[in-house]
């Protein structure tokens, strides 16, 4: 199909997961944490994506299909985690839930 | 086509950092959805139709718009943009930031090293739905019991507020 070299994509997708890396370390709201996590997944599901077009087979988008399942998963778990903590706590700041004590 | 394709990246990496500098969720919500977007069409420029389909489908349709439910519950107005500009100062970036940076200038390094580079091709979403049913079916299996248990688990989170707060016991 497209004539890229793999290693940029590879590269794009080192770049995107670092830019997600660095938002779920620097954000303190956890909303935004939640979607430096997303961007972190998608850069995997991009790399599976690419693996499966470079040899022709389909075991990177059925890898792509379960990492759709499991960000489902997480976004409705965390949300609901978010959801809860702002009702308790009146805030979405990840540093003051330090009251929980395991 | 090659253009395309680095045009491309070049909208999801800029998009992707407005998500992470970004202030206002919404703003931020409407910069990752741009992001998936980009995704998408790459999928779609490597011959993958089926993953761009669901990528549109799932990811920024479904769980996009929970993500704007949740954010419209949350309700956060001008004093939450002003509250995160209070806490992205220059000083919680940089560390994190550089460290960052470097595991990315490293992992470029190792990456553009070796060349040897590959023709990618196309794979429709029939071989896609024949490899998912076929080897990986517990894989199928396992992901149902996933989401079960995430859709288990939310409604037990947000559940019992209520009755939490009154302290009733009696119902």
């Amino acid at each position: 199909m497209t004539e890229i070299p793999v290693e940029h994509g590879l590269l794009f997708a080192a770049a995107l997961f670092c830019i997600g890396l660095v938002g779920v370390l620097v954000r303190r709201n956890l909303v935004f944490m939640l979607m430096s996590l997303e961007l972190m997944l998608n850069a995997t599901a991009f790399v599976f994506v690419l693996g499966g077009a470079l040899h022709g087979n389909a075991d990177g988008q059925v890898m792509f299909v379960m990492i759709l399942t499991l960000a489902a998963a997480e976004v409705a778990v965390g949300l609901a985690l978010v959801v809860h903590l702002y009702h308790r706590h009146r805030s979405l700041d990840a540093d003051r839930l330090d009251v929980m004590k395991g | 086509m090659t253009g395309l394709f680095y045009f491309t990246m070049l909208i999801a990496l800029l998009a992707a950092l407005q998500v992470v500098r970004g202030l206002n969720a919404v703003h931020a919500l409407l910069h990752l959805i741009v992001t998936l977007l980009a995704l998408s069409l790459l999928f779609f420029l490597l011959g993958a139709p089926f993953a761009a389909a669901l990528q549109v489908i799932v990811y920024a349709g479904a769980i996009m718009v929970l993500m704007v439910f949740v954010i419209m519950m949350l309700n956060q107005g001008d004093a939450a943009v002003e509250q995160e500009r209070a806490w992205l100062d220059v000083a919680s970036w940089r560390v994190p930031g550089l460290l960052c940076g470097l595991l990315l200038l490293e992992l470029g390094y190792l990456l553009l090293a070796p060349a040897d580079g590959g023709r990618v091709r196309a794979v429709d979403a029939a071989a896609v739905g024949r490899t998912l049913f076929g080897p990986y079916l517990l894989l199928v299996e396992l992901a149902s019991m996933l989401l079960l248990a995430a859709l288990v688990g939310a409604w037990h989170l947000v559940r019992p507020l209520k009755n939490r707060r009154e302290g009733t016991s009696d119902d």
